[in-house]
């Protein structure tokens, strides 16, 4: 029977052409936009896990710092216990599983050479760091290696740094001034870009001591540490933290493994990518209001037919099924013409900006499909109705 | 057949009650061919809604082939126009986008009829009233004589014992309403009770039996030879509803 009712149906959609195709364009643009920008915002994810992932995810970070909610007021005005360099030489002896350790200062500061100025990050490190970002130097030599507490006033810049500061001259060997410093270029990054959101190309790297003494501070930003296997991340952690424990009396650190921090990063653009689905939605209901209209026209347009049909036998039941099986065609067919539309733009675009990862994931095409389906069913519901309550008679005799 | 008993039926119309059909009890034996006759708004297309249990009556009892159809749902009643009567209509009722076979075969869709089974007795009920080469003619390719042939051949599908026809020859010109009432007896000596509601006098004059209605009840009832020829008892003026002609 239902096949019936189908077959009945899509010779009505098909009798009205212009009509089932706008109508069908309406849903279909919904579910094309929902298909696209999950798309997208997938891709934006999966871009964000790629860039963690290409510089190793084998790495956990020391912060100074307890991220954890005591009852009292543990320690007023901050860090009880500074990160110091000690810790990190004292981490770098009795570590085993580490590949790399690695300190990191950090600040603003205004980098400048005669009238050219401008404000940069400030990376005070060793040559590991480099290492553990796989950053390699263009030009010069990397930082200095040898005693970390002794830090001397050289400078390696990125690359647009140096471009912007010694226009069409060899930086390498030139006087610039970091804050109050005047140092000496050694060197100069190759182009890399962005790494974990910080445009690379746009930093200065200085010594990790001089880093701290031109800050004017006695802590560390972090310690970063490369370990060989991702199995010995937390197994490390907990080493880290019981070296550093006992040479604080207390525990004041925090350690982050990169896969935690990707982790929260991909659920905060997994949400993101809910809120542009929730977006896509909007237009989708009122795609889903238009099947409406174009049913409750119908209805009224072919209520003498609701009444022959009446008058031939059919029940209640037999018009409401009519109606609904029509509006549930009319939406699946614009759920479909909708992810072909989707799946071809995300292509397209993929084509035209091949960086960008975007990759509609199969849940939203398959729930991007139902949902049209559903749509239907459920915006045709009252014109349905509408039809099925109609006095056969009174049906019959309309103009 | 057909047992009226005391049927009414009650309008409300700005609050005014109006009958539409006032004590009216009528007996049709099976096989009869009837003609019911009067002015609009006398009540004869109430009394034919009635019995083709599209309407049901505000009091009054209706018995169909032994059933009080008069108390049945919406459902069952659904079910006694599907196999019990079958329904002729002035302005024809075709699906525009059904060919002739579709249009006769749709009373079979929702009787669940298998598709093959559809197709052949359609088109059997198509040969029947000389239509087999229209079959997949659309009902606007077809003259206004073969559209109501089709309604025939539809109305007939079922294999129905009532046929209802409310003026079938009123969109027809002379000779193809001919043939409609020709084609409408021929069915009737065959065993169907036929009921044509008309105001056309030689409609009514080929009847057995003419019911003459008038202000909601029956005036009149007389032989079909008993009819006057030219003068109708009530005016002859078309309504507009009966002017527009679809398919």
């Amino acid at each position: 029977m239902l096949t019936e009712i189908v077959r009945f149906a899509w010779a009505a959609l098909t009798g009205h052409r212009l009509r089932t195709s706008l109508c069908v364009l309406g849903v279909a643009v919904g579910i094309a936009a929902v298909v696209m920008l999950t798309a997208l915002g997938e891709g934006a994810r999966q871009y964000v896990i790629g860039q963690f992932t290409s510089i190793g995810s084998n790495l956990l970070s020391i912060l100074p710092g307890k991220t954890e909610t005591t009852g009292a007021i543990p320690h007023m005005g901050g860090v009880a216990n500074d990160l110091t360099l000690q810790d990190f030489l004292a981490l770098q002896r009795e570590i085993r599983a580490a590949q790399l350790i690695v300190p990191i200062s950090m600040a603003t500061e205004t980098v400048s050479h005669g009238e050219r100025s401008r404000q940069v990050a400030v990376i005070g490190s060793t040559p590991d760091f480099l290492k553990a970002r796989e950053l390699r130097v263009a030009l010069g030599d990397t930082l200095p290696p040898g005693d970390v507490e002794r830090g001397s006033a050289v400078v390696v810049l990125g690359k647009t740094i140096a471009q912007e500061l010694f226009p069409g001259q060899q930086p390498v060997g030139q006087v610039v001034r970091v804050g109050e410093w005047r140092m000496r270029v050694i060197g100069v990054l190759e182009e890399i870009g962005t790494q974990l959101a910080v445009q690379m190309d746009e930093v200065v790297l200085v010594p990790v001591a001089t880093g701290l003494r031109m800050f004017n501070r006695s802590s560390l930003f972090r310690i970063l540490i490369k370990v060989r296997s991702s199995r010995d991340l937390d197994a490390t952690c907990v080493e880290a933290i019981r070296i550093l424990t006992e040479r604080h009396d207390e525990e004041d650190v925090t350690c982050i493994t990169q896969q935690a921090v990707v982790s929260t990063f991909s659920s905060i653009l997994q949400t993101f990518t809910l809120v542009l689905v929730a977006i896509a939605g909007i237009s989708l209901s009122v795609a889903g209001i238009g099947v409406m209209n174009v049913m409750l026209v119908t209805v009224s347009e072919r209520t003498q037919e609701i009444g022959l049909l009446r008058a031939l036998g059919a029940t209640r039941g037999h018009i409401l099924w009519v109606f609904l099986v029509e509006s549930v065609l009319l939406a699946g067919l614009g759920g479909l013409v909708g992810l072909m539309t989707g799946l071809g733009a995300v292509k397209l675009l993929v084509w035209v900006y091949p960086a960008v990862p975007a990759q509609a994931p199969w849940w939203a095409v398959g729930s991007a499909f139902l949902l049209s389906v559903v749509l239907g069913g459920l915006f045709g519901v009252l014109p349905a109705r509408r039809a099925a309550q109609l006095d056969p008679m009174a049906a019959l005799q309309r103009r | 057949m057909i047992e009226l008993q005391h049927i009414a039926k009650l309008y409300e119309v700005g609050g005014q009650p109006i009958y539409a059909l006032r004590d009216t009890s009528e007996t049709i034996q099976s096989g009869e061919y009837v003609a019911i006759v009067g002015p609009s708004g006398s009540g004869k297309s109430t009394l034919l809604n009635i019995i083709g249990c599209l309407l049901r009556p505000s009091s009054g009892a209706y018995v169909l082939e032994g059933q009080d159809v008069s108390q049945l749902d919406d459902h069952a009643l659904s079910h006694v126009r599907q196999h019990n009567i079958g329904f002729i209509f002035q302005s024809f009722h075709l699906l525009p986008r059904l060919t002739a076979l579709g249009n006769v075969a749709l009373p079979m869709v929702f009787a669940g009829v298998p598709s093959a089974e559809r197709q052949a007795r359609a088109l059997d009920a198509l040969e029947s009233v000389g239509l087999a080469d229209r079959a997949q003619h659309r009902p606007s390719q077809l003259s206004v004589g073969q559209r109501q042939r089709t309604v025939i051949a539809r109305a007939i599908i079922m294999h129905p014992k009532l046929l209802l026809a409310d003026e079938p020859t009123g969109n027809l010109d002379t000779s193809s309403g001919q043939q409609v009432m020709e084609l409408l007896e021929l069915l009737n000596r065959q065993g169907l009770t036929l009921l044509v509601v008309s105001h056309d006098p030689n409609v009514a004059r080929r009847a057995k039996r003419v019911l003459v209605l008038a202000d909601g009840q029956i005036v009149k009832r007389l032989t079909g030879a008993e009819f006057p020829v030219s003068s109708m008892p009530f005016s002859q003026g078309k309504t507009s509803e009966d002017e527009t002609s679809r398919c």
